[in-house]
């Protein structure tokens, strides 16, 4: 593998293993507040899948990286402009129908995502993303039946929900962007294409906002960034209270 | 020099600190074991990326091979292949049931879980098909919990995968 090709593909690692442990760590914000304890445990189980997940890729960012940083340094020692997570995983909480509108665009977004990362010609990408895939399945079913009841349920539930899907869905486009570092690693299949995954995604989108009797929004503007490391407000904040114990008790182990 | 044999026979011996009535070799958690002269090296796979259990497990493995008398047992995490429920044999899921968990239903991934069609989990106390899901994701990152409407008793099923 040629210079080139190895940083590209450090670069992108880093994005596979940021956004998961972004939105893992988003969801950990939920442990003991579930509304029910049901929903308590699933979104802490997801949590814990998306941190199990974030590791291994992460490992694997360090490992092409070749510098010896571990997943732990790659996690808690790098600021915020470091980081390549989609703007949406970092996004805040807000009420529950909020919480669940976001895992379910990302939930989607990585079951399609994942489905073709799966024939990626890197081996080790290929079966985090197999595995990664598996599970991702369980918490697009849990988000989307979630999405459909809010919609569906009651004036309260369709109002929370709408309020969700206006404040959120800025952040979908970012999902898609694509760079030189996808260039790249496309032509060389390592890395799908974003483009036939967008279709899939708006379909899968359109199918549950309509059994939700709500409305894709159209012609709003995209925020796009998390590429290039630039962020909302709300990483900072985030990562404040993520890297906090790790740095102020330097090499501090479980 | 430890024979690959023996080092199997103790990985036999290891139960899973979760599901303690099977093993980890019959969970298919341990992939392989290469010997080396005198080190030796088990490749062990995650059931789940999260699965809180893979630390324990590999203490215990380090744990039990160096009483064993071997030196410096390492450990490596292996993603290929992927874990699977097809791994489970008949008897490690008659251990499964014995215990209170329904045992995973074949086919391992299951199209079921996106088109929402449910499917029939037997409850491991009485056998009634009359079964209910409570929550996909149960007091585990591998098990989803049920209830049964027959004998009343809730139990957790351990999924697919």
């Amino acid at each position: 593998m040629n210079s080139t090709i190895k940083s590209a593909l450090f670069e992108y690692t880093l994005r596979l293993g940021d956004s998961p442990l972004i939105l893992g760590q988003r969801l950990g914000e939920w442990c003991g507040h579930g509304p029910i304890l049901e929903e308590d445990i699933a979104l802490t189980n997801i949590s814990l899948d998306l941190i199990g997940q974030a590791r291994a890729f992460l490992s694997y960012a360090g490992e092409l990286e070749g510098k010896g940083r571990t997943e732990d340094d790659l996690a808690y020692l790098r600021d915020e402009r470091e980081f390549r997570n989609l703007l949406i995983t970092e996004q805040a909480n807000g009420d529950f129908a909020q919480t669940l509108l976001r895992q379910f665009f990302i939930s989607a977004f990585h079951y399609y995502f994942y489905a073709e990362l799966k024939k990626s010609k890197d081996k080790t990408l290929a079966a985090l993303a197999e595995k990664s895939w598996k599970e991702v399945a369980y918490h697009l079913r849990h988000s989307s039946e979630w999405v459909i009841r809010f919609g569906d349920g009651t004036e309260e539930s369709k109002r929370r929900l709408e309020d969700a899907i206006d404040e959120l869905w800025r952040y979908t486009g970012d999902m898609f962007d694509m760079d030189e570092t996808d260039r790249v690693l496309i032509a060389e299949g390592l890395v799908p294409d974003l483009s036939p995954i967008r279709k899939l995604w708006e379909k899968k989108i359109a199918e549950v906002f309509e059994t939700a009797t709500v409305s894709v929004p159209e012609n709003v503007f995209m925020m796009s960034g998390s590429r290039k490391g630039k962020h909302t407000e709300n990483l900072g904040h985030l990562l404040a209270e993520m890297q906090y114990l790790h740095r102020a008790h330097p090499g501090v182990s479980w | 020099m430890i024979k690959k044999e023996t080092v199997w026979s103790i990985l036999e011996e290891i139960p899973d600190p979760e599901i303690p009535v099977i093993s980890i070799v019959e969970l298919g958690i341990t992939r392989d074991v290469h010997i080396d002269g005198d080190s030796v090296t088990v490749d062990i796979t995650p059931t789940y990326s999260g699965c809180p259990a893979m630390g324990v497990i590999e203490k215990d493995i380090i744990g039990k091979l160096k009483a064993a008398g071997v030196e410096n047992p390492k450990i490596k995490v292996v993603y290929s292949p992927v874990w699977t429920t097809d791994w489970l044999n008949d008897e490690a899921k008659e251990k499964l049931r014995k215990y209170g968990i329904a045992p995973p239903e074949k086919a391992s991934h299951d199209k079921s879980l996106l088109t929402g069609k449910p499917k029939i989990i037997a409850c491991p106390y009485c056998g009634s098909g009359k079964t209910k899901l409570i929550s996909q994701f149960g007091s585990t990152a591998c098990k989803a919990l049920y209830k049964c409407e027959n004998c009343l008793e809730p139990f957790d099923y351990f999924k697919c995968h």
